[in-house]
């Protein structure tokens, strides 16, 4: 215990002045509650987990429209982010009338596409995401993740042409 | 027969290894602590699995809320002060002494050039109130644009970092993220929350 024995401080002139035994035990308390309501006041004040972050590298600008290489269109994925979290892929170009596939952001969706042997067996499949104006902002996070997650390397984000916008209203109809 | 007597002893317990324990957390507490910053509007990030880290410093946030507005927050009072002076030259306005360190204090702002002056002499307390129109990023006003190209040339170390709402349209996003490309910035990071990467 925190206390310490006092000697009684005897003899002096004049005769027996007693000290009167006192222990120096303190109450402690508040010294604890004092102690618990900083701890807590750091603990809530603290910032336990830094967000994460996305890395993402977009394509440089190009100037000259003319030095792009044209995709060939067996290695063209096309993914469209439509409004209300909508999706849509197709594979090859706009132009040929490709087939379009309505598809989600669950486990079940798009990452089972990704996953297939003809985006994963072909080294030079490259896809491109192209949102729509009313997709929002966390439709393109989405699929960002689906594509670090199923190790997608090659994708790009490109802005969504007229011809793609026309094929989805041809075949989805909205 | 004797009775036994009960000694009676105050149910006082020895409180000294319990403030030892206290102290040392709080010591950690302390030390380890980052206060949070106060940001001029909380904004609902999306979630991801990836798992990098944002870096702790240098740090440029372009935060994008669900109205459509656009805040810019830099790290560092150093590179702010030196920020805010390029700035002032560019755009011909002089800041006073008091100014520029509010400005070095602010976490982040969404305020056009011109109501700067204003908006850093309101106290602390309406500064929290007032309703932030949002940094201009329309081509013919591009403040953003000017403000992450000086923090770029303030502090070359710089790294820019995205943080949208989920409900953010995507064109806003996009306008952002043209503007950085403008200013040739092809790489940046776009801020997310965490999520349990599949396990499939």
């Amino acid at each position: 215990m925190a206390e310490m024995q006092q000697k009684a401080d005897s003899g002096g002139k004049g005769g027996k002045k007693r000290a009167k035994r006192q222990s120096t035990k303190i109450d402690m308390t508040p010294l604890v509650d004092l102690a618990a309501l900083l701890i807590t006041f750091f603990m809530l004040t603290t910032t336990f987990n830094k967000p994460q972050t996305m890395e993402i590298n977009m394509p440089k600008k190009v100037d000259n429209p003319e030095e792009q290489i044209a995709l060939k269109a067996s290695n063209a994925m096309t993914i469209i982010l439509g409004p209300d979290d909508d999706l849509y892929y197709y594979f090859g170009l706009a132009e040929d009338n490709p087939e379009i596939v309505e598809s989600s952001y669950a486990s079940n969706g798009i990452r089972q596409v990704l996953l297939s042997s003809k985006v994963k067996s072909n080294d030079m499949m490259t896809v491109m995401v192209k949102p729509m104006e009313s997709s929002r902002y966390k439709n393109v996070v989405d699929i960002l993740d689906e594509l670090k997650i199923t190790d997608t390397k090659r994708f790009a984000m490109v802005e969504i042409a007229e011809s793609d916008k026309k094929l989805v209203q041809e075949q989805i109809g909205n | 027969m004797p009775k036994v007597k009960v000694k009676r002893t105050a149910p006082s317990l020895d409180m000294t290894p319990m403030v030892d324990l206290f102290f040392l957390l709080v010591t950690f507490f302390m030390l380890t602590a980052t206060a949070r910053p106060d940001e001029a509007v909380i904004v609902d990030t999306p979630s991801s699995a990836s798992e990098i880290k944002i870096p702790d410093t240098n740090v440029i946030t372009i935060t994008v809320d669900k109205n459509d507005r656009v805040f810019f927050g830099v790290d560092g009072q150093q590179t702010k002060e030196a920020l805010l002076d390029r700035i002032a030259k560019n755009y011909n306005i002089g800041f006073t002494e008091e100014e520029r360190k509010t400005f070095s204090l602010l976490s982040n702002f969404g305020v056009p050039i011109n109501q700067l002056k204003g908006y850093l002499a309101m106290e602390s307390n309406d500064r929290k109130e007032v309703n932030q129109p949002g940094i201009p990023v329309d081509s013919a006003r591009n403040e953003l644009g000017d403000w992450v190209l000086q923090t770029r040339l303030t502090n070359p170390k710089v790294v820019i970092a995205i943080k949208g709402d989920q409900d953010v349209s995507y064109p806003t996003v996009k306008r952002v993220m043209d503007i950085l490309q403008e200013k040739k910035v092809d790489r940046f990071n776009l801020i997310t929350d965490m999520e349990m990467k599949p396990t499939n």
